[in-house]
């Protein structure tokens, strides 16, 4: 049985709306317009247990929505979705103790407090075993380096260390349903690295299932081999990272090195950057073998490397299509 | 299971205090308002009552004192805050965290309540001691009524809660409620007897107070801690408080589902 899906599912906000002024916002008291806004149109995937998949789309796509409403937060306008065999929307208990919804405005924590009663509180909430909890509070303190933190109230942390402690929270029940809305914003490197290390980990031991959205195409190339890509609330694609970029990227990018620069680089095709000696070139996937062997026997090459485009051009170049070609994807 | 919610109610009752712990001024602040409005009442009634021999209605200095500083110690057990708060989660999408929670958030409101009264008593307990000891208020509750108070406050307290829970759930619908909580409060107080003893209002406003759950929420214990009431009226105002109680309950438990539905988890 599928860890997760939705059938169908749909949402619609009804939105009030007003021209801008005074008067306008006089008339508005009598006569109130609203709009109705499609966040989520029809979505239908389903995600097995332990798998990890990405869930991807530009600002306003409907990600969140959709995260809202499979977390239970949102009650769906139409269709249907089932998380671990129960509706969300009815919020049981069995079903919130078994899945954490960790957002970008996260603020699970006492904000008055310092951060271990947050812990305290949650044990209590989720009714954690104590040994559990121990364990569990000593791996997130040791991977997330919260030692010094915990003591620490929340309104005294800066951003980086309260996400890390908000991450932290949210997953100390080990849920088996993980809703990750970019859980690695406004941390620096190292510590996204951790959280990537700590969720990949974490999906191994306990075979958790995982949701990702994110923004930083590293977190999901590091843990989704399959990616949800939805835009203007409707699916544009689910499958393979791999299929993705094959069949939304027909080009390759050769980067190559010269021993000295040469203006012959041009005649290489349409789209070339040159700076000083390294040049960067786009070539449609049928050509970069022939034009890897014309640099290679033509120029005075150093160094050559041919890659598939970075994953954020190819996910800008699904959204490019969505534009050109409004209507369902593939 | 019983042993596992009262350790949930240990834990976040203990997490509550130390959390109101760190506002000392502003709880100070907050009390001081909560204690000053009865007590602006009272010098207001006793000054009615120099002008006119002594006496307003029934009520002499003494049991005007009585009254005000039974108002005071009652209001604050029973008071609540949830419609405001309810709110501004609505507002601010704060309801996202606590929704995706197992705990009812009925709860957590509860508990706030419970420790924030508990704390402040400490307080409120000597500053009454000290009025009554300048304005000599008169109470004379026969034994059976001095028995019956803790439990009909405890039946007030539930009934305000749940009915200021019950109307902090419109916030679900029409978003911004301070102007709706502010009428309640308004009207609330006038028929619970905050503002003044209910026999002294007009006959119509105060057979309105005895059919709304107001008079059973405030006037009510203050009547039975003066020894103004028979025990058929005790007995009676008891009903009546169960019966609130049960209408309270129902609304927020058929409520609670409805409002949930409709909300729009904002922000991100």
């Amino acid at each position: 049985m599928a860890a997760l899906t939705c059938e169908s599912l749909s949402k619609t906000y009804r939105v009030p709306e007003r021209d801008p002024g005074l008067w306008n916002a006089a008339r508005s008291l009598v006569r109130r317009r609203h709009r109705e806004v499609e966040a989520v149109r029809e979505v239908s995937f389903s995600v097995e247990p332990g798998e990890i998949v990405g869930f991807l789309g530009p600002n306003g796509a409907g990600k969140t929505t959709a995260l809202k409403m499979l977390s239970g937060l949102l009650n769906p306008t139409s269709g249907r979705a089932r998380v671990l065999g129960f509706e969300p929307f009815r919020r049981q208990r069995e079903f919130l103790r078994q899945i954490t919804l960790v957002m970008g405005n996260r603020n699970q924590l006492v904000w008055d407090l310092p951060v271990a009663d947050s812990f305290e509180r949650n044990r209590a909430i989720y009714r954690l075993e104590a040994g559990d909890f121990r364990r569990t509070v000593d791996e997130l303190t040791e991977l997330l380096e919260l030692g010094e933190l915990l003591r620490k109230p929340v309104r005294n942390l800066s951003l980086g260390e309260r996400m890390k402690c908000e991450i932290a929270v949210a997953l100390l029940h080990r849920p088996r349903v993980l809703f990750l809305d970019e859980p690695t914003l406004g941390l620096d490197v190292t510590m996204q690295r951790r959280i990537r290390a700590f969720v990949a980990g974490h999906n191994r031991a306990s075979g958790a299932t995982v949701l990702l959205t994110s923004h930083y195409m590293a977190d999901v190339e590091a843990l989704c081999e399959r990616v949800v890509v939805i835009h203007h609330g409707q699916l544009l694609f689910d499958g393979a990272l791999s299929e993705l970029v094959r069949r939304f990227s027909p080009h390759k990018t050769i980067v190559v090195d010269l021993e000295r620069e040469d203006p012959g680089l041009a005649a290489f095709g349409d789209d070339v950057r040159v700076d000083g000696s390294r040049a960067t070139l786009t070539v449609p996937k049928a050509e970069a073998a022939q034009v890897t062997a014309r640099l290679l026997a033509e120029l005075p090459v150093a160094d050559l490397t041919v890659a598939e485009p970075p994953i954020e051009e190819v996910i800008e170049q699904v959204f490019r299509q969505q534009a050109a070609a409004p209507g369902p994807g593939p | 299971m019983i042993a596992a919610f009262a350790n949930v109610y240990r834990t976040l009752f203990g997490l509550e205090l130390a959390a109101l712990f760190q506002y000392r001024a502003a709880m100070a602040i907050w009390l001081l308002g909560l204690m000053l409005q009865p007590l602006i009442h009272l010098v207001v009634w006793l000054t009615v009552a120099a002008s006119k021999g002594g006496r307003v209605g029934d009520f002499d200095s003494g049991a005007l004192a009585g009254y005000f500083l039974a108002v005071m110690f009652v209001n604050h057990v029973t008071f609540t805050w949830h419609m405001f708060e309810m709110g501004w989660r609505v507002r601010s999408g704060f309801y996202n965290s606590i929704l995706v929670q197992p705990l009812h958030p009925w709860h957590r409101d509860v508990l706030q309540n419970a420790a924030y009264k508990v704390l402040t008593l400490a307080v409120v307990g000597p500053a009454l001691a000290l009025l009554a000891w300048y304005f000599e208020p008169r109470l004379d509750p026969p034994l059976w009524a001095a028995l019956a108070f803790a439990p009909v406050l405890a039946l007030a307290f539930l009934l305000r809660f749940l009915f200021e829970w019950a109307v902090g759930l419109l916030a679900f619908w029409i978003t911004d409620t301070s102007g709706l909580n502010a009428l309640y409060l308004g009207l609330g107080m006038v028929l619970m007897g905050g503002l003044a003893p209910l026999s002294l209002l007009p006959g119509w406003l105060e057979a309105a107070a005895s059919y709304s759950p107001f008079r059973w929420m405030l006037a009510f214990p203050v009547e039975l801690i003066l020894g103004r009431l028979t025990p058929d009226q005790a007995v009676n105002g008891v009903l009546a408080q169960g019966a609130w109680l049960a209408a309270g309950a129902a609304v927020i438990h058929f409520g609670w589902s409805r409002a949930s539905a409709r909300y729009g988890a904002v922000g991100n």
